[in-house]
């Protein structure tokens, strides 16, 4: 900051950052743009034989969005899976986030047990996905618990296949991304909330709003930008939803695919068959989709917070 | 007599619908609660019951073969879990260590020098940060097999020394404690500037850094996505890997306890450190997003 005469430190502030830069650089940066450049090429392994690279222009994005014999495009409609299942979680996840952080910072309600009530909701936070899922998956398959209990209190005559409907699949697959996440957004509004001058809530109580009135017109406006941050990672974290729908239906979003996600889609053509031109054009897609999406969420959140 | 009788009226009214919203308020706490923990009371149940008793049916107490379980799913001879979590040990153990020590380094470097690029170095950490990891995974995965690093830990360690995420936190936290007199102080005492970062400035940013360490420790102990297409050799797996190799096996011949006792053996070191720790880390996750 300071500058002192005659002793210039400016090379160890380059030297304190090289490591970084270096690591980034060789182990993101290239990637990403060697990524890009692999979409434009035909390049996987049929059986043992090695087919390209091949420059092949845009051909890999033309497939990508080109309908199969049941006439469906794969990537429209995992993208479309994807939206799916992030809007049925991340919907009431910030609003229950909402309501909870109101709750927790009321000094009215003046909540006991805040402690116990946030470390309890923001444990599944931390726990592997994958082990998370694979629970949900023994929990309620065939044989599994839930479907035990279903059946000795006789609500069915026989076993729900929970993961074999795609309604219940999508919403197991929902309701364990809730609960991974809503415990997160709630300390994060939390931390919002606290963060707006008390003045203003006291102002408020003198000139009578009632509960209501203080949550729409001082809290939501105020909060406004935490919850920008709050939507676009959520939305970012959704996009790249991954281990809960591929451990649950076994990489294969069953049922017919209507739980296939796209890094799922993307982590299909990284497998056996090595297809770098194929997962290059999703990661493309993939790459595209998040940059505008943040771009509009953070555009259209932040207008009326600036008026 | 009258402006007074209403107004305790008034008084009871509201105390009243205080107590009615407060009913609503912890029953929705209370309900959100069983909903999180349901899951995991039924898990440790059923890794105490024998497969038998799991084929039964469901009582929600615990019975006693817990140990017999734990013996049988520690011993299990295709899925080594030991192993699994002795490499995740190791790998999550040295990310947390390089992702602190690196990101408070380069924080640091941006925070108290003043150089041409600072600026630019700052906006392109912050503007990479919300990349996701998965956009760059084809070219990742081809440069493994191009140096010829696929079943090996370097790619799963070493590009931890670049967390942007880390860095923001760490650059925030320096701001908000570390005054530069500081550091003029121990440049006039004669300390070198690598002494004065790794003696002076890492104890002060200690807090942070432990935080950070147990984010870094759990994100690495979960991460699936990368070590299953770097990783195919059995005793280099991590537990995420063997937990889906859990799920791609025919389940229907698995002894169901052993399959509980699995997961919870997965998921437990995490549980074991948030028990512990809980207080910093839920704060710890407030910190860093406060202004972000």
């Amino acid at each position: 900051m300071r500058k002192h005469k005659g002793v210039s430190y400016a090379k160890w502030g380059y030297i304190f950052i090289i490591p970084f830069f270096v690591v980034y650089i060789l182990f993101t940066l290239v990637p990403q743009l060697t990524t890009f450049y692999n979409a434009f090429f035909e390049n996987y392994r049929s059986g043992l034989k090695q087919i390209g690279p091949n420059y092949v222009g845009f051909d890999n994005f033309i497939k990508l969005f080109t309908p199969d014999k049941s006439g469906s495009i794969g990537m429209i409609k995992y993208f479309g899976n994807t939206v799916i299942l992030w809007v049925l979680g991340a919907v009431p996840q910030v609003a229950v986030a909402l309501l909870l952080a109101v709750f927790f910072t009321s000094y009215r309600l003046n909540i006991k047990g805040q402690q116990f009530f946030k470390t309890v909701i923001y444990m599944p936070n931390l726990i592997m996905a994958a082990a998370f899922s694979m629970l949900f998956f023994t929990l309620f398959s065939p044989i599994g618990p839930i479907n035990q209990i279903i059946l000795s209190s006789g609500w069915a005559d026989k076993a729900v296949d929970f993961l074999g409907m795609r309604v219940s699949v999508r919403l197991l697959i929902s309701l364990m991304n809730f609960l991974m996440w809503f415990g997160n957004t709630t300390i994060l509004l939390m931390a919002g909330i606290q963060g707006i001058d008390q003045c203003l809530f006291e102002a408020a109580d003198i000139d009578g709003a009632n509960s209501l009135q203080v949550f729409f017109r001082v809290t939501l406006p105020l909060l406004a930008p935490i919850l920008v941050y709050t939507v676009i990672t959520a939305m970012i974290g959704g996009l790249q939803m991954f281990d809960v729908p591929q451990v649950l239906t076994n990489g294969k979003g069953t049922p017919d695919r209507t739980s296939f996600t796209m890094v799922m889609y993307l982590n299909n053509y990284l497998g056996t068959s090595k297809n770098y031109g194929m997962a290059g054009a999703i990661s493309v897609v993939l790459f595209i989709i998040s940059a505008s999406l943040s771009l509009v969420v953070y555009k259209t959140l932040s207008r009326p917070y600036k008026n | 007599m009258t402006m007074k009788s209403k107004g305790n009226r008034e008084n009871t009214k509201g105390r009243l619908m205080m107590f009615g919203a407060r009913f609503v308020v912890y029953f929705i706490l209370i309900f959100l609660s069983v909903l999180c923990l349901f899951s995991f009371y039924m898990m440790l149940v059923n890794s105490s019951r024998s497969n038998f008793e799991l084929q039964a049916g469901f009582t929600p107490w615990f019975s006693t073969h817990f140990f017999e379980n734990l013996s049988n799913a520690w011993n299990d001879a295709s899925i080594n879990i030991p192993r699994g979590m002795l490499n995740s040990f190791l790998i999550a153990a040295c990310c947390a260590i390089l992702t602190t020590y690196f990101s408070a380094l380069t924080a640091y470097g941006v925070h108290v020098y003043d150089f041409k690029l600072k600026k630019f170095a700052f906006y392109f950490i912050m503007a990479v940060m919300m990349i996701p990891p998965q956009v760059s995974a084809v070219g990742f995965i081809q440069l493994c097999y191009d140096l010829k690093l696929t079943n090996n830990y370097i790619p799963l360690i070493v590009p931890s020394i670049a967390a942007p995420v880390v860095f923001f936190y760490m650059k925030q936290y320096l701001e908000s404690v570390l005054p530069m007199e500081i550091v003029e102080a121990a440049r006039i005492d004669g300390s070198g500037e690598f002494r004065t970062f790794n003696q002076i400035i890492l104890p002060i940013m200690k807090p942070a850094i432990a935080v950070q360490m147990i984010f870094a420790f759990v994100a690495s102990w979960n991460n699936y996505f990368i070590p299953s297409l770097i990783l195919d050799k059995a005793d280099l797996k991590t537990v995420p890997i063997m937990v889906a190799q859990l799920r791609s096996a025919d389940y229907s011949k698995f002894d169901m306890g052993k399959v509980y006792m699995f997961i919870l053996l997965a998921i437990l070191p995490v549980i074991v450190v948030y028990v512990i720790l809980s207080r910093a880390i839920i704060r710890g996750a407030t910190a860093g997003a406060v202004k972000g």
